[in-house]
């Protein structure tokens, strides 16, 4: 652990749970929680691997929405992304802004790093991973979506940045 | 976005997450954690600063080989700028005066989804 920060981190969850009792709610939300976490070791040195980048970010056309407005993953294309992007999510709209896709999904300095040799290659997609209330739908139908095209890209590893 | 993290890593794939939201994080537990102590919304570093988005980012790449367990915090060597110390109280803060429009907002959305109404 390092941890040479000056300030205490946010405590968001108690923030959320306020907020939405605020808000007349009486169902505090659940968090995932777990004791352990897997661990996979790369499977190659890191100058050679392919890394993906999968981000909390939508397409501006909100095309990864199904008729009842639930999100479902969704990929981009590394060397043409979109110019905009829907960050319609939880973030700190008063302090900040997301008008710099490079704070939430890194594509240039992830090319960087690629031609300075620190990695292998960036894979070609780039993936969205919906941001649900739901861990089910997250466990049996987002995160193997990504999987798969993680699989098809042949990424070795993958950077999530979430916002 | 760590129930997607911790899938991967248990199919094979090695992850690292860039996020803010420490606590959040930290509850569930992911392989590798790089914690950005900003704001929600920049976890990559500060907009328009591409030196320090390099920087954070390849200090998680890093974290692919230097990681040696499960359940690892590192944070970025960073802060949030200097001309904006009162960042942290901001995020869904509910002030007294707020109350009664924060119900509303809460009923509207309740209305909209179709949801019971609050019991008043």
């Amino acid at each position: 652990m390092s941890d040479t920060g000056t300030g205490k981190p946010v405590p968001y969850m108690e923030r959320t749970r306020n907020y939405y009792r605020a808000l007349g709610y009486d169902n505090d939300y659940v968090w995932a929680h777990f004791d352990d976490a897997p661990f996979t070791r790369l499977s190659k040195p890191l100058a050679e691997a392919r890394v993906a980048l999968i981000t909390t970010a939508g397409p501006p056309d909100l095309s990864n929405r199904d008729e009842r407005n639930r999100k479902h993953v969704w990929s981009g294309d590394v060397d043409a992304p979109p110019a905009t992007f829907d960050t319609d999510v939880a973030w700190d709209r008063e302090s900040t802004h997301t008008d710099d896709r490079e704070t939430f999904l890194p594509i240039d300095a992830m090319k960087g790093h690629v031609a300075q040799g620190l990695i292998g290659s960036l894979a070609p997609r780039f993936h969205g991973a919906p941001t649900d209330y739901s861990h089910s739908k997250t466990l049996t139908k987002d995160a193997p979506e990504i999987l798969k095209r993680l699989k098809e890209d042949g990424a070795d590893a993958a950077i999530l940045t979430a916002l | 976005m760590s129930l997607v993290a911790r899938y991967l890593e248990e199919n094979g794939i090695p992850t690292v997450l860039i996020g803010s939201g420490r606590d959040i994080v930290e509850h569930c537990g992911v392989p590798r954690f790089v914690f950005a102590d900003f704001p929600l919304g920049n976890p990559c570093g500060h907009p328009w600063n591409k030196e320090m988005q390099a920087a954070i980012t390849g200090l998680a790449l890093r974290r692919l080989e230097a990681a040696e367990g499960p359940r690892t915090t590192v944070r970025a060597p960073f802060d949030w700028r200097n001309d904006d110390p009162e960042w942290r109280e901001r995020y869904n803060r509910i002030r007294p005066e707020d109350r009664e429009r924060l119900l509303a907002i809460g009923d509207a959305r309740r209305a909209k989804r179709g949801q019971a109404p609050r019991e008043k």
